[in-house]
């Protein structure tokens, strides 16, 4: 069983966002790591391969300037290997032109059984680039899965929904997204992080690719504001002195809701 | 020439249109033009309180038979494109079945979408929504360059919904045309977890808990709380992904939006993705032991102290009033 992994890499979620002022888009400079809600997905690419007894596991990426530090990261975890697209031409690509990018480094790595997705992206969260992955491939697809297992040539996939989950059967390939905590990603050994040095990455361009148009020019959209929201009023702040319970009861009959 | 046609995915849930498609309806006939509602299965429940809000078409594309929205619904919009119609925007609402949707149409017309919007305006052919960031503290403006339809998904709540008392749409019929090698994503079995009291997007009281309950056990003390004050309990990714509480009970950025007359964090930082879900709400109370944590920043009243020793006191002090 072969199974491709998108994995996106952002800046460290532990430092605050900041816009570009030139060009009003998020700043994406310097070191990435593997976003969080991509390790769900090659932790479950790992298992499903395991649990076919056999296959392999590769990723893609679209990232500026080279960067692979979170493709090493799942690379330790135990992917084979991947495709990293990297290109200036692509800066400021929109979900649509990520998701053609994406969905041709798929078709260079021979496309797979199943395409595994995060649900969204930590920094850009428009959670649509997955389904629009499937619709360039021609494959079905199942958003938001927080159980996978394949049963022969198709899967079944319990599909997180507002009131619940669904059961979803779909046969493969396929394209799948998953929520955060469905796996336990595993921490890279030791011996994974060594490896995975020499893991084979392909580096190409959209051009490459045959992907055009891309970035700017191609986006069809364009930032024309960027303005503060109105602050909330400051509050009270006091301390706990075991009596501040009786504040909060105060402050529900001073609004009238007990 | 300005925006003549709009359409909105609408949903319905228990025979009734989600309030997100009602709120959708109401921004749409708004912006000027005609008003029309798309919607993945039968629309005979449904279609009268869509024209209500200001649908005058109404197209149904019957039963699915199973199969997931996003490419079914899709293709059929699709080929109404195809045979003739000609929307000018598209209004999505930003949840599982709104993204899918307008995902696979985005790819099938080749048009970009803007998502997570809480505002739109229209400007003659210019067409622009607003997206918040960083938690909320900066609004961003995209206005679409290309040709439409122009794609847009909102978040809950960014509008109210307001009722046109206008008369029953015009149902026309929008098959699924065949899908093929898309095809064969089917629900068999669905399952609802149960839940009591009002509903957490609606409640006018909603008590939320967080990592600092300490274990799953604790979050008993939140549901108590909630229950006394007739509202609804939420809780943060955090205790979701860890397998507390059910998903449905999430509030932020990937779960409910919510915007009651008082929330009540227990035990919750404030990240920025917490916060898009419930900075709306009129009043709000905060309880973390952490004096530094950014949920003060947006709490009317805030509480430096141990939600263990807060919680049980106010529960009993409100349980004494009766
Ligand atoms: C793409 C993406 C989407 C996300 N979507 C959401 C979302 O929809 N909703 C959401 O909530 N999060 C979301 N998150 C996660 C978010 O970033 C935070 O990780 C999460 O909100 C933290 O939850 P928490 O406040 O319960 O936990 P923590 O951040 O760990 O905070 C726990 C708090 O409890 C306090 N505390 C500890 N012990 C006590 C005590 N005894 N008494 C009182 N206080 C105590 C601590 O001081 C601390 O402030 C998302 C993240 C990403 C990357
Ligand atoms: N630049 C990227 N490189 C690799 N995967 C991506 C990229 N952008 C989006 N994805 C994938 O698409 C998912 C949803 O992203 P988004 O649509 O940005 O919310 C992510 O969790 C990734 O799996």
């Amino acid at each position: 069983m072969k199974v491709i992994v998108c994995v996106k890499q952002i800046p460290d979620p532990a430092t605050p966002g900041e816009l570009d002022p030139a060009t009003n888009q998020l700043k994406r400079e310097g070191k990435l790591i593997l976003d969080e809600s991509d390790s769900y997905g090659v932790e479950m690419a790992l298992q499903l391969v395991d649990a076919a007894g056999g296959g392999e596991v590769a990723i893609v990426s679209m990232a500026p300037n080279d960067e692979m530090s979170g493709m090493r990261t799942a690379l330790a975890m135990g992917a084979a290997q991947g495709v990293l697209v990297s290109d200036p031409a692509l800066a400021g690509s929109d979900a649509l032109t990520t998701a053609k990018v994406l969905a041709a480094a798929v078709q260079r790595l021979g496309g797979a059984d199943l395409v595994l997705a995060g649900t969204e992206s930590s920094d850009g969260y428009t959670g649509t680039v997955p389904e629009q992955m499937a619709e360039i491939l021609g494959l079905p697809s199942v958003t938001f899965a927080k159980s996978v297992a394949v049963d022969g040539g198709s899967l079944k996939v319990n599909r997180q929904t507002e009131a619940g989950y669904d059961d979803v059967t779909c046969p493969l390939p396929a394209l799948v997204s998953v929520t955060a905590g469905v796996v336990e990603p595993r921490y890279p050994s030791f011996k994974g992080i060594m490896a995975a040095k020499s893991k084979p990455v392909e580096t190409v361009t959209a051009a490459d690719l045959g992907v055009t148009p891309a970035g700017w020019a191609g986006a069809g959209q364009t930032i024309s504001e960027v303005a503060q929201a109105p602050a909330r009023e400051a509050g009270t702040v006091i301390e706990d002195d075991g009596e501040a319970f009786g504040k909060i009861v105060e402050y529900l009959e001073g609004l009238k809701v007990i | 020439m300005a925006i003549s046609t709009i359409w909105v995915f609408a949903q319905e849930a228990n025979g009734a249109p989600t309030s997100g498609t009602l709120e959708l309806l109401t921004k749409a006939r708004s912006l000027g033009g005609s008003v029309a509602a798309v919607v993945g299965g039968d629309a005979s429940a449904i279609a009268g309180a869509l024209g209500e809000y200001g649908a005058t078409t109404v197209y149904a594309t019957g039963d699915l038979a199973g199969a997931l929205p996003g490419v079914a619904v899709a293709s059929a919009m699709k080929a109404l494109i195809d045979g003739g119609a000609s929307p000018d925007l598209i209004m999505f609402p930003q949840n599982y079945e709104g993204r899918d949707v307008m995902a696979r149409l985005s790819v099938k017309l080749d048009r970009t979408v803007l998502t997570n919007s809480i505002d739109i305006s229209v400007d003659g052919d210019t067409v622009s929504a607003t997206t918040p960031v960083f938690g909320g503290n900066t609004l961003v403006t995209a206005t679409f360059t290309g040709a439409g339809p122009h794609l847009v998904a909102f978040r809950p709540k960014s509008f109210a919904a307001e009722s046109t008392g206008g008369g029953a749409p015009e149902v026309v019929a929008a098959p699924v045309p065949d899908l093929g090698s898309t095809a064969g994503a089917a629900v068999t079995a669905v399952h609802v977890e149960e839940s009591t009291g009002p509903k957490l997007d609606e409640a006018d009281i909603v008590v939320a808990g967080g990592r600092g309950l300490g274990e799953a056990e604790k979050f008993a003390m939140v549901d108590e709380l909630a229950s006394v004050l007739k509202g609804a309990a939420g809780a943060s990714r955090a205790i979701v992904d860890a397998g507390w509480v059910p998903y449905s009970m999430q509030v932020g950025q990937t779960g409910k939006v919510v915007k009651p007359n008082v929330y009540i964090a227990a035990g919750i930082s404030g990240a920025t993705q917490h916060m898009v879900g419930m900075k709306g709400s009129k009043n709000i109370i905060a309880i973390n032991k952490d004096a530094e944590a950014p949920i003060f920043g947006v709490a009317d009243l805030g509480i430096v102290g141990d939600v263990h020793k807060v919680l049980p006191k106010l529960i009993e002090a409100l349980q004494a009033r009766g």
